[in-house]
């Protein structure tokens, strides 16, 4: 699936439109009889099938992780971490990167049609858990005839994922590498969600959900959620620095009346605009319910030690300084939680300005810490063929 | 004898102390070097405490369960109990608190093993009387100013502070290089040992 176009790149890369037509059974109970996820690949699976990495995305995140396409210079959302001699090398590893299912790239979502009405599903679309995400790569994982993941990783919702697979499938994944999550939403990130959503719900476009039917597209509503969860995700220091009090047009001069635009409102205002053209209001409703309801040990007796004595895989958990989305606390009670079910575990937090967003940033110790920790399970693979 | 043999010396003390199969956690276990190798000869379950980024990727490189967490800040995480043998090596002179340190590990560990240097060796107090400085030796080798090793304390000191707080000290053993230590470290240890390794539990 990979040409190279330079030493550190995957090179151009393309997606394929897997489809998956065993029959997936939901938690709310409704059945998908088939589905399509768009799946990227990276590197070259080993004759025993056992360097499989699995990428579990996040809120916004697509099966685009790294290289670029074609006829699209941007590179993937992971990049900086997926590659030849990356921490995720794709020499070495066979990295497989989906689109989960209620997202908007492609994979069977609120805006692809579902077959019984001839309509696009829109807020019909089932209400998604994590674990659904884990069934479905499940059954991806079934499809590309792997048996084991060398290792599940992903970081927020990611995170999760990779969490709920250690549980769920204990025997399918050697590593679980869980990133900048989290067991479970704090009250206020709930309630960051809900500003959200009430953003999108109160665009008069939003029709209920219906927008696609009524050819509409809430994109204010979208733009402002969006705006709302960027500024979470960074950190005051970072958006002083990068910003501070500058102006991008207008003047405090006496006797001037133009008005005043800080750099920041400009900013966030693009980011809000861009994000509305290339994400689904649905999507974004559904996926951030997803991460509302994520509980990892809520069938455990909410004990998250009890939780963990069903896992069987090794954990690294990496947090970051400056994220107070998910703050190093989260992290921490994971990696505790792991320790008390005797459970191999190592914990890094690695010192950022870059809030929630530095699990996507290129940083030197982040790297370090996630290249130490894979090259070993390469070495433990390669040395075990 | 050099250092290499006295490092080995401790290694060999801790191995005979710790039990195979058993619960271990490493209070500033740097590279994870003692962690691996008791993995590999008793197949514990071990944990290193560290916040050092560097020590901390040698640990992941060697397949080492490495936590970065500052002591000084406390163990509240850790449940009472929750391991069989904590372990601290030349790291307590660096604490802000020993004493509390110590309480912490014997809370968390059924067992504790502890090395430190013995500021009293002979060599400390040479260096100190006759030159009138702080000493800088091969096992002390920072000024006083930039120095990790906030605490100095030998071994008399030591087994003072376990009567006053009652931990017992189950076995105890002294390491020195040169060849005066090796013969009368252990008749007169405040003097010739120049590393102490002890064995301790409530």
């Amino acid at each position: 699936m990979t040409s190279d176009t330079s030493a550190s790149s995957v090179g151009v890369v393309t997606a394929e439109k897997i489809l998956i037509e065993t029959p997936l059974t939901l938690a709310c109970g409704v059945v998908l009889p088939s589905h399509e996820l768009m799946v990227e690949t990276y590197g070259t699976l080993n004759a025993d099938k056992s360097n499989a990495l699995l990428i579990c995305h996040a809120l916004s995140g697509s099966h685009h992780a790294a290289g670029v396409y074609a006829d699209d210079e941007k590179p993937g959302w992971w990049d900086a971490y997926i590659g030849p001699g990356k921490p995720m090398d794709s020499n070495r590893f066979f990295v497989v990167s989906l689109n989960n299912i209620g997202s908007c790239f492609g994979s069977t979502g609120p805006t692809t049609i579902n077959p019984e009405s001839g309509k696009p599903w829109g807020a019909k679309f089932p209400v998604l858990r994590a674990r659904d995400w884990v069934e479905s790569q499940r059954l991806l994982m079934e499809h590309l005839g792997i048996q084991c993941w060398a290792a599940v990783i992903g970081g927020s919702l990611g995170g999760m994922q990779a969490m709920r697979w250690a549980l769920e499938y204990p025997d399918k994944l050697a590593n679980s590498i869980v990133i900048a999550s989290s067991m479970k939403l704090t009250a206020q990130n709930i309630a960051f969600n809900e500003l959200a959503r009430r953003a999108i719900q109160s665009d008069p476009d939003f029709c209920e959900g219906n927008y696609l039917e009524n050819n509409k597209s809430p994109r204010r509503g979208l733009a402002l959620a969006r705006m709302i969860g960027h500024v979470t995700y960074l950190s005051d220091e970072l958006m002083g620095q990068k910003f501070g009090r500058e102006l991008r047009s207008g003047t405090f001069e006496q006797g001037e009346a133009a008005p005043i635009e800080f750099q920041i409102e400009s900013y966030l205002n693009y980011q809000g605009e861009k994000f509305s053209g290339d994400f689904d209001a649905n999507a974004y409703i559904l996926i951030t319910k997803m991460l509302d309801y994520f509980d990892l040990s809520r069938e455990y007796q909410n004990d998250p030690v009890q939780a963990f004595s069903h896992a069987n895989c090794d954990f690294l958990v990496v947090a970051f300084s400056s994220d107070w989305r998910f703050s190093p606390k989260r992290s921490r009670e994971i990696t505790d939680a792991l320790i008390a079910a005797g459970k191999n575990v190592s914990f890094a937090e690695i010192d950022s300005d870059q809030g929630h967003d530095a699990f996507l940033l290129p940083n030197p110790r982040y790297e370090q810490v996630l290249g130490s920790y894979l090259s070993k399970v390469a070495d433990k693979l390669e040395g075990a063929a | 004898m050099n250092q290499v043999e006295s490092t080995r010396q401790i290694n060999d003390s801790i191995h005979s102390w710790v039990k195979p199969n058993s619960r271990v956690l490493d209070l500033g276990c740097g590279d994870g070097r003692l962690l691996a190798q008791l993995q590999k000869d008793l197949d514990i379950r071990g944990y290193g405490l560290e916040i050092d980024p560097d020590s901390i990727n040698q640990c992941l490189a060697k397949g080492v369960n490495v936590v970065e967490q500052d002591l000084n800040k406390g163990m509240a995480n850790f449940a009472d109990d929750s391991f069989d043998t904590v372990i601290m090596t030349q790291a307590l002179q660096a604490m802000r608190f020993p004493h509390l340190v110590l309480d912490e590990m014997l809370r968390i560990g059924t067992q504790c093993v502890i090395t430190f240097p013995n500021f009293g060796h002979w060599k400390a107090r040479a260096y100190l009387t006759l030159r009138g400085r702080m000493p800088v030796t091969k096992q002390l080798t920072y000024q006083w100013y930039d120095t990790p090793n906030i605490h100095f304390f030998t071994y008399s000191d030591f087994e003072a502070l376990c009567r006053e707080r009652n931990i017992k000290i189950l076995r105890k053993q002294f390491v020195g290089e040169h060849f005066l230590d090796r013969q009368l470290k252990n008749l007169w240890p405040n003097l010739f040992a120049e590393t102490a390794v002890y064995h301790l539990s409530k």
